[in-house]
């Protein structure tokens, strides 16, 4: 009993330690349990792997550093496989916080890849009111984006000069920590009708399997689980696959502080009974 | 163990070392960090704003190119012209007598914006979503058919919870409990991806202290 | 004129763009259009509004010595830098905006989030209680999915964990979030039809 009433008070810090020790050990030690695939995973990727060369995707990055970690890994994943079917890629960011660090990412990849800005990538950038941009991009990209990132007019960019609206892109895919899946759904998906597949961060991926079942998306990738499950498809890149190891232990541990609170709770407040 | 020599990065390490430090106790170092990222992010937002929409709706077209055609077709310019009236209108707020002038961009903007959502939300989130509960007769008998009736019978019951016009007594009563079954899982499946969610970060950022600064991991 | 001006305004603009989606006519396309470019161009000062409000709070906070206004300095010099440095043309060259992006925003922006998870831990301990069977559901739902959802999970339990959170999230899952969704469509739906009647008049700040 003076145990369990012990741990009932326990100093919170002690368990922000043993959270840490949770991630920093199997970060020194990796192990690599596989992943298993969903089929909302796998939908994504075979839509990817359906591309033809020649063919442009579209791809709206929505996140910035505070969500980087679930979202970067399975970015990479879906642009190297893009690259890697021979299809063109348009990117946008609607979110201002990620504009730089989509750069970034952007830039990592396509050098990686050995392609090449203008014909076989290219990044337009921001605009503010996402559900404004996705609706004009419906009719004209160039309505909102009549420059690119760095301020290249679309016309001077030899891909762009096939590319007017949705209907010149193969799918869209919404990788996004924001409520922009919402506006891509709503103003995008529902008005022009173009296959539409999104990654989002774990903490928004319940909430869009209605939208799965419903077919108003193709698939989902779900958080870092997702990015793993694509890793795995994939077969390169593994960052995402060590990380949901690291993950197992940490969920572990805290569905052990669920049960090991709940029976001191239970043991205490008996005792307070009686 | 290769710790980096990068001054970047040891003032990231530096920065995440003072965030990391509220677990600890809320201290001088978590302050400033705080209060710094507050004003680089307005920074950052404020020379997007500049770079990716006023030099390119405004300058570019306006003054160096001369291109007056921003908004295309008959009048564009004297669309163009009332549009960033009416942004300008919006700083009026800083006046006591003019303050009412900024309702008028605002109204606008309400405006269009309800306008386009009243057609769309009921579209997207209301129709389709009550198509996808029509179960397909040809599945009955099976575990897909099992499946799509409990979702039919999870969202009636889940829409009658919500129903709070009439007292959830007697058989109203039973099915909203159903109902608010139903979504605690829901609830439960979010807090589940919801920890994910976190510890996805929290493995990132041990992850740049133990590999990008003081590299130990290779 | 000061509260009907504004009214009527929204009151045209969401009635036009409401009946513009049924009708394919070129002109309403074209309203339809410039709707969109209008909302973009007019968000962009209204997001500045929001800057210039940050700035002015801070200054007032220095101006009246309020409690902590020592750090009010670090906000505005953190906002003056990063601004220099992505417009004026000097710093613009050698990349100090996007190298202040890299090493001040990037790592505090990802640190703090990444607090929530030691959060997350201590409330799992010591709130987290299954006092009622309606808490227990929910509790027993989160567990399957956080166990279900790891690897070691699925190798522990051989699949029963991840086929579980599985059926969770595609059968009871989806019935509550689309009885959720359904009522947020009626709801949002319902605002908009208040807003364009002008029974919603919240957006006219001191009214």
């Amino acid at each position: 009993m003076k145990f369990f009433t012990w741990l009932s008070t326990l100093d919170r810090r002690y368990i922000f330690l043993m959270m840490a020790l949770a991630v920093i050990f199997p970060l020194l030690f990796p192990v690599k349990i596989p992943v298993r695939v969903t089929p909302e995973s796998e939908k994504v990727y075979d839509m990817v792997d359906n591309l033809e060369p020649g063919d442009v995707l579209l791809i709206d990055m929505d996140y910035g550093p505070d969500t980087m970690a679930e979202l970067e890994p399975m970015s990479y994943a879906i642009m190297r496989h893009a690259y890697q079917r021979g299809a063109k890629i348009v990117f946008v960011c609607l979110t201002p916080t990620g504009v730089t660090l989509v750069e970034t990412e952007i830039r990592t990849i396509a050098d990686e890849q050995g392609m090449v800005y203008g014909e076989d990538y290219a990044y337009l950038g921001y605009r503010p009111y996402p559900a404004a941009v996705i609706l004009s991009m419906g009719q004209d990209v160039r309505q909102s984006f009549p420059i690119d990132y760095y301020g290249t007019p679309m016309d001077d960019l030899p891909m762009m000069r096939t590319v007017k609206n949705y209907r010149d892109f193969s799918f869209v895919i919404s990788v996004s920590a924001t409520s922009g899946i919402d506006y891509w759904i709503m103003y995008g998906k529902e008005r022009y009708n173009f296959p539409l597949a999104i990654g989002v961060t774990a903490v928004m991926a319940a909430d869009y399997y209605n939208y799965l079942n419903s077919g108003q998306i193709v698939g989902i990738l779900g958080g870092l689980k997702g990015a793993a499950e694509y890793e795995t498809l994939l077969g390169q890149g593994e960052r995402a696959i060590i990380w949901m190891n690291i993950q197992s232990i940490c969920h572990f541990l805290i569905v052990g502080f669920i049960i090991i609170g709940n029976i001191a709770y239970a043991v205490t407040s008996r005792g307070n009974r009686s | 163990m290769m710790i980096s020599g990068d001054i970047g990065v040891w003032l990231a390490a530096f920065l995440t070392l003072c965030i990391f430090s509220f677990l600890y106790k809320d201290n001088v170092f978590y302050r400033i960090a705080e209060h710094l990222v507050v004003g680089v992010s307005a920074g950052y937002w404020l020379v997007i704003l500049i770079r990716q929409t006023l030099i390119p709706y405004f300058v570019i077209p306006l003054f160096v190119e001369g291109n007056w055609n921003v908004i295309p077709g008959p009048g564009g310019l004297l669309l163009l012209i009332i549009a960033a009236f009416l942004g300008i209108l919006i700083f009026s707020r800083f006046t006591t007598r003019y303050s009412w002038l900024a309702r008028i961009p605002i109204a606008i903007i309400w405006g269009i914006g309800a306008g386009f959502v009243v057609p769309l939300s009921l579209q997207t989130k209301v129709i389709r979503q009550l198509q996808a509960s029509i179960i397909d007769l040809r599945d009955i008998g099976t575990w897909t058919g099992f499946n799509s009736l409990l979702v039919v019978i999870g969202v009636i019951c889940g829409l009658t919870y919500f129903f709070f016009s009439k007292a959830h007594k007697g058989a109203i009563g039973s099915v909203a409990k159903v109902g608010i079954w139903t979504l605690m899982i829901g609830f439960g499946a979010t807090f589940g991806f919801t920890a994910m969610a976190r510890i996805s970060l929290l493995i990132g950022r041990i992850d740049f202290l133990l590999r990008n600064w003081l590299g130990i991991i290779q | 004129m000061k509260k009907q001006l504004p009214v009527f305004l929204t009151f045209i603009c969401a009635f036009i763009l409401t009946v513009q989606y049924f009708v394919p006519h070129r002109t309403f396309e074209q309203i339809y259009e410039v709707s969109n470019i209008w909302l973009q161009i007019i968000g962009v000062f209204s997001i500045f509004l929001g800057i210039i409000s940050l700035v002015s709070q801070h200054i007032m906070k220095i101006r009246r010595r309020n409690r902590q206004w020592q750090y009010s300095f670090i906000t505005l010099g953190g906002l003056i830098i990063m601004v220099a440095a992505g417009l004026f043309p000097p710093l613009q060259e050698r990349g100090a905006y996007e190298w202040l992006y890299d090493h001040v925003l990037n790592p505090i922006s990802a640190t703090m989030f990444s607090l929530l998870a030691f959060f997350i831990a201590s409330a799992a301990f010591r709130a987290f209680r299954a006092r009622s069977a309606i808490a227990t559901i929910l509790l027993l739902a989160a567990v399957f999915v956080m166990l279900g959802r790891v690897p070691l999970g699925d190798r522990l339990s051989h699949g029963f964990f991840p086929a579980v959170a599985n059926w969770l999230l595609n059968v009871p899952n989806v019935a509550a979030k689309r009885a959720i969704l359904i009522g947020v469509g009626l709801g949002e739906a319902s605002m908009a039809l208040r807003v364009m009647l002008g029974i919603e008049r919240s957006y006219m700040a001191g009214d």
